[in-house]
């Protein structure tokens, strides 16, 4: 950092920032589980916490801002280990809620280490990637990546947490900026395709796609012959092609079938249609649309949100806040939000775009993945577009671990992005 | 490419998510709301008191009475000594097990009947105890009280609405209460009021939580209206009394206003019985009783031949068509031959007669003379037996009469239409013989019969029969109950018709039934009837009937009475009616010679006949009815046994 240098903070991010915090607090004040309300200060009830949640935000955003630039780049390796340690502790000290062991008991409140652990990997990546003879061409380097963004996700999912595990995935967006290929990402979407019409469709009617498919790439691809600089298509890749896809089709749906619990199996088929059940396990995501739907274009006066005063969405002031949302202040209230959330990710993506050094640049990525990947599946789950997955909405939901994992998630990136001219390696 | 994969990712699903929202509050949310108030608000209904119901004196007949049921809240109960509670409820344990699992499976938080409609008795000694049973209560709520121990038939009961009625009628919800017959059901929507309603917010336990939208969809609740209703409760009673022990009905109406003063059906049963613990154990009973059936009211829906009293109906018609003068005399010789296979019997009187002495003596041969001639005073027997048709169709035969009970029958009076349809040759006159007599294809009702009379007694026509008198203590109003309905009959045709009924009660088939000091105008009536005994068919004892209206010059009472196997019609119908016109007109009963007879006999033995499976004779000369101790012990057994299997 030159001497003088004035670190220029995003304004529009913070101020993004700040009308979803502020948006989520009212959220979880009118979702708050309670009979009556006190004053909005009572730390005993949810928002009173949420409150002082965003004081300790408050707080670390000034200590996150003040420490110097280059700490972060420098000790990543030391807080990615830090990190996981802290999620290996858990499975001896960790307390068990709701069957999942994610949380440490700190007097009254509980610490989650995995929303921390996700600012980590962040580092972890934007670290070892920036290295001046690191390549995801490399096979090596593509394979110690990926092994420093599955083993959180692996020790996540074993406390079970599976939801939280599964946004590690985010990273594929920072890896695919620089430079991974696209065929990984279309591998992926032919697996998802495969897997869920393997539960929708008869498998014999998938073998017959498949096959179809194959056989018509195949013989278009023999027309390209005057293409001399390419290679031949040979017959007997393409058998390997077709047969691989069937024995996935095969193994996932046995994997489905046989391996997943009830829980996860019914999660699936209520958004694929196969189950019916708004008194079960659909129940959640039923009501949260009720809610939805009942808000209206402008919402309803907390007196006739019945959904939410009744307390008729489970987990409304977690993970299903964006029904209180869409019920409290109804279509103004959504659109917003999501405008909000596309606004912030457009703007981190610029922001990263505008980096110098690819440090800052892959860990922009990772933080616009991160909070990509909550937006699209939580509130994907609460309008009724995702299965149930466990994970809440970036700086809205109620919690603190979360509130602060996101805020350090994203003033970190604010703090190098204010430095990125005079920022350099 | 490497740029604008992540940005446009999240494009497409902003506006994935923008167009969801989208859709579930603009596009669903009329759907979606209804729902969220499906889940979220609970009514909670508050109840008029239902009408009361008076008679034309303004005498209470129906009340209501606080009733008491014992609920449940299957979450706060904890262990159940259901040793202790069954005895203290005075249910079976099994029962109450059971009704504690069922309404435990129904919900745990909401509550629950276990025992419903405890009488005032039969709760007080429950109120202190119950509270060592957490989790159980009593709940308050209206039913009906009634003033009088029979008359069920027409006043009807209530009862909880059932799904159908919920799915035709926006008004009831689950647990309300509704008329289901007589002028309960007739007068539903009057009786009830409007039911008043508050709106709470529930929580997902079903709590109540707070009143919603400040109360301001609120409703208060509309009392129900009183009715006063046209019978006389006295006379009522009395009839009631009289019909003990027989089959049968009573109607009396007030000639001048149409007003049903008695309608009685016998067997008939205590209105209270139909509630309380035990109503749904009565009402079975009572729906189940295929010997007695007194589910039926005979009055309004039993349909049976008229017999003689029909006989003055065809002195009308043939008056009117002119085919016959008062003075012109018919010679019977124990019968007359129309030329069947025999000829239609007479019982023996002096002969030949005029039309007097014809309906005095109830002379068969005279009207079958004349009944005749009306058919035959047109070349084709068809457009005679239509022109008859209408004339007997005037006087509200043949149809529903429009009366305001919720029951009816229209009975049958044939056309000609109705014969060349069913004879596949040419037909005559004799061919349709029986209708002189009130026998054969002819039918009626037994109110039909009493509106018959009126518009004899008002000499030509008709106020409709009601039974409503005044609604809140205003007079009705109702076009349809005060206007005249002419017959096609003139005045002038009627008096030696009247003549004729007033010889029958001086001097004809009933003059053992005179009261002194009244003029009474009545046609005697023994309906021959037959039934199928394991198929094959069997003559029963005649039918007792009576038909009579008072006095003769200024009628205030139009009465018919109908006893199933009464034998002929001065033995049970002709007495009953007489005292009923002594009761209304003098209010005092001084032929108690008759009220003995008909307290001490009994026609049950008559109804066993067909039952009993034995041999047995009809139209027995004296009357084996005298209620004995042995006798009725005897009958009441052999009923018994005949009963399908009720228990439960």
């Amino acid at each position: 950092m030159g001497i003088g240098d004035k670190p220029k903070y995003d304004l529009a991010s913070i101020l993004i920032y700040t009308a979803l915090v502020f948006i989520g607090l009212i959220s979880v004040y009118s979702a708050a589980p309670v009979i009556e309300y006190t004053s909005i200060t009572d730390i005993n009830e949810v928002y009173g916490k949420q409150l002082l949640f965003i004081g300790v935000c408050a707080i670390l955003i000034i200590v996150i801002l003040a420490i110097e630039v280059k700490f972060y780049e420098r000790f990543a390796g030391l807080i990615y280990v830090i990190s996981i340690l802290s999620l290996a502790g858990l499975f001896v000290f960790g307390k068990e809620v709701n069957g999942a062991t994610s949380w440490y008991p700190l007097g009254p409140f509980t610490f989650q280490p995995s929303e921390f652990a996700k600012f980590a990997t962040a580092l972890a990546v934007a670290k070892f990637l920036s290295q001046l003879n690191v390549s995801l061409k490399n096979v090596r380097d593509f394979m110690i990546i990926s092994g420093i963004i599955a083993l959180p996700a692996l020790l996540i999912t074993l406390q079970p947490d599976p939801g939280s595990a599964l946004i590690y995935t985010a990273f594929f967006f920072a890896l695919q900026r620089e430079g991974l290929s696209l065929w990984y990402l279309t591998l992926g979407l032919i697996a998802l395709v495969l897997f869920f019409s393997a539960l929708v469709i008869n498998i014999g009617w998938i073998i017959l796609a498949i096959l179809v498919s194959i056989t018509g790439i195949y013989l278009l691809s023999r027309k390209r012959k005057h293409k001399k600089h390419l290679a031949k298509p040979r017959v007997y890749l393409f058998v390997i092609a077709a047969l691989t896809c069937i024995a996935y089709t095969f193994s996932t749906s046995y994997i489905f079938n046989n391996l997943l619990e009830d829980r996860h199996r019914n999660r699936i088929n209520i958004v694929l249609g196969k189950v019916q059940d708004d008194a079960g396990i659909g129940y959640n995501i039923n009501q949260s649309m009720i809610a939805i739907g009942n808000g209206g274009w402008t919402g309803k006066p907390l007196q006739e949100a019945t959904q939410t005063r009744g307390g008729y969405v489970p987990e409304q002031h977690t993970d299903f806040i964006f029904s209180a949302i869409g019920e409290v202040s109804g279509l103004v209230g959504t659109s917003t939000t999501i405008i909000l959330f596309m606004l912030l990710l457009y703007r981190l993506i610029i922001m990263a775009e505008r980096q110098r050094n690819q440090f800052a640049r892959v860990y922009g990525y990772g933080v616009a993945g991160i909070f990509f990947l909550h937006f699209f599946v939580n509130i994907g789950m609460v309008i009724g577009l995702l299965p149930t997955v466990g994970i809440p909405l970036p700086f809205m939901s109620y919690g603190g671990s979360g509130l602060m994992g996101f805020t350090i998630l994203l003033f970190l990136f604010i703090k190098l992005d204010a430095h990125r001219m005079s920022y350099d390696h | 490419m490497k740029k604008l994969l992540l940005l446009s990712i999240v494009t497409l699903v902003g506006i994935t998510f923008l167009g969801r929202v989208i859709y579930l509050q603009v596009i669903l949310s009329d759907t979606l709301q209804m729902e969220a108030e499906n889940n979220a608000i609970t009514t909670i209904y508050d109840y008029p008191e239902r009408g009361f119901i008076y008679d034309r004196n303004g005498k209470l007949m129906v009340a209501n009475q606080v009733a008491y049921d014992v609920m449940v809240i299957p979450r706060e109960t904890g262990d159940v000594d259901i040793n202790k509670l069954a005895e203290l409820l005075k249910i079976h344990e099994s029962r109450l097990e059971k009704k504690l699992k069922d309404a435990r499976t129904w919900s745990a938080v909401q509550a629950s009947v276990v025992v419903p409609q405890l009488t005032q008795i039969e709760y007080a000694p429950l109120q202190e105890q119950l509270r060592k049973f957490p989790g159980f209560y009593i709940q308050r709520r209206s039913l009906r009280k009634y003033m009088v121990d029979h008359s069920a038939s027409v006043l009807g009961y209530i009862r909880e609405v059932n799904q159908n009625s919920i799915k035709n009628d926006d008004y009831y919800v689950q647990g309300d209460l509704a008329g289901k017959s007589g002028i309960e059901l007739q007068y539903e929507e009057e009786l009830r009021g409007v039911k008043g309603y508050k709106k709470y917010t529930r929580d997902h336990y079903g709590r109540a939580i707070e009143s919603y939208k400040n109360g301001s969809s609120d409703k208060a609740p509309i009392a129900g209206t009183d009715l006063t209703i046209t019978l006389d409760k006295e006379l009522q009673e009395y009839a009631e009394k009289l019909m003990i022990n027989k089959r049968g009905g009573v109607v009396a109406i007030e000639p001048q206003t149409g007003e049903i003063l008695t309608l009685v059906t016998a067997p008939n049963y205590d209105p209270s019985l139909l509630m309380g613990r035990d109503r749904s154990k009565n009402i079975n009973a009572i729906l189940r009783d295929t010997v007695r059936l007194p589910d039926v009211n005979r009055v309004l829906q039993g349909q049976y031949a008229p017999g003689s009293p029909f006989k003055v109906i065809n002195a009308l018609v043939a008056l009117q068509e002119g085919v016959v003068t008062p003075q012109e005399h018919f010679s019977c010789n124990n019968g007359y031959n129309y030329g069947g296979k025999k000829p239609l019997g007479c019982h023996s009187h002096a002969s030949p007669l005029a039309m007097n002495r014809g309906i005095a003596e109830s002379c068969n041969a005279y009207f079958a003379q004349v009944y005749r001639r009306i058919i035959e005073n047109e070349k084709d027997p068809a457009k005679g037996m239509d022109i008859w048709h209408d004339h007997v169709t005037s006087f509200g035969l043949g149809d529903f009469l429009g009366y305001d009970l919720p029951v009816g029958q229209p009975g049958r009076i044939p056309d000609g239409d109705y014969y060349t349809s069913r004879y596949r040759y040419k037909w005559y006159a004799p061919a349709t013989i029986s209708n002189a007599i009130g026998q054969g294809e002819v039918a009626v009702t037994p109110i039909q019969l009493a509106n018959m009379t009126a518009a004899i007694a008002n000499r030509g026509y008709f106020y409709r029969p009601h039974i409503i008198k005044e609604i809140n203590g205003t007079p009705i109003d109702i076009l349809k109950y005060t206007e005249k309905n002419y017959t096609t009959i003139e005045a002038k045709h009627f008096k030696p018709v009247v003549e004729g009924m007033n010889e029958v009660y001086r001097s004809g088939t009933a003059k053992y039934v005179q009261i002194p000091g009244i003029e009474i105008c009545g046609k005697t009536g023994t309906v021959e009837n037959f039934t199928k005994v394991n198929g094959e068919r069997k003559q029963l004892t005649d039918h007792s009937v009576f038909i009579a209206f008072a006095p003769k010059d200024d009628p205030k009472i139009a009465v018919a009475v109908f006893i199933e196997n009464g034998y002929w019609g001065s033995r049970y119908a002709a007495k009953i009616a007489s005292l009923l016109i002594e009761k209304h007109l003098k209010g005092a009963i001084t032929r108690t010679d008759l009220e003995n007879y008909l307290l001490t006999h009994s026609l049950e033995y008559e109804y066993v006949k067909k039952l009993s499976k034995a041999p047995f004779k009809v139209n027995e000369a004296i009357d084996q009815g005298l209620i004995t101790l042995e006798k009725e012990k005897k009958l009441r057994k052999l009923v018994d046994s005949l009963q399908p299997n009720t228990l439960y």
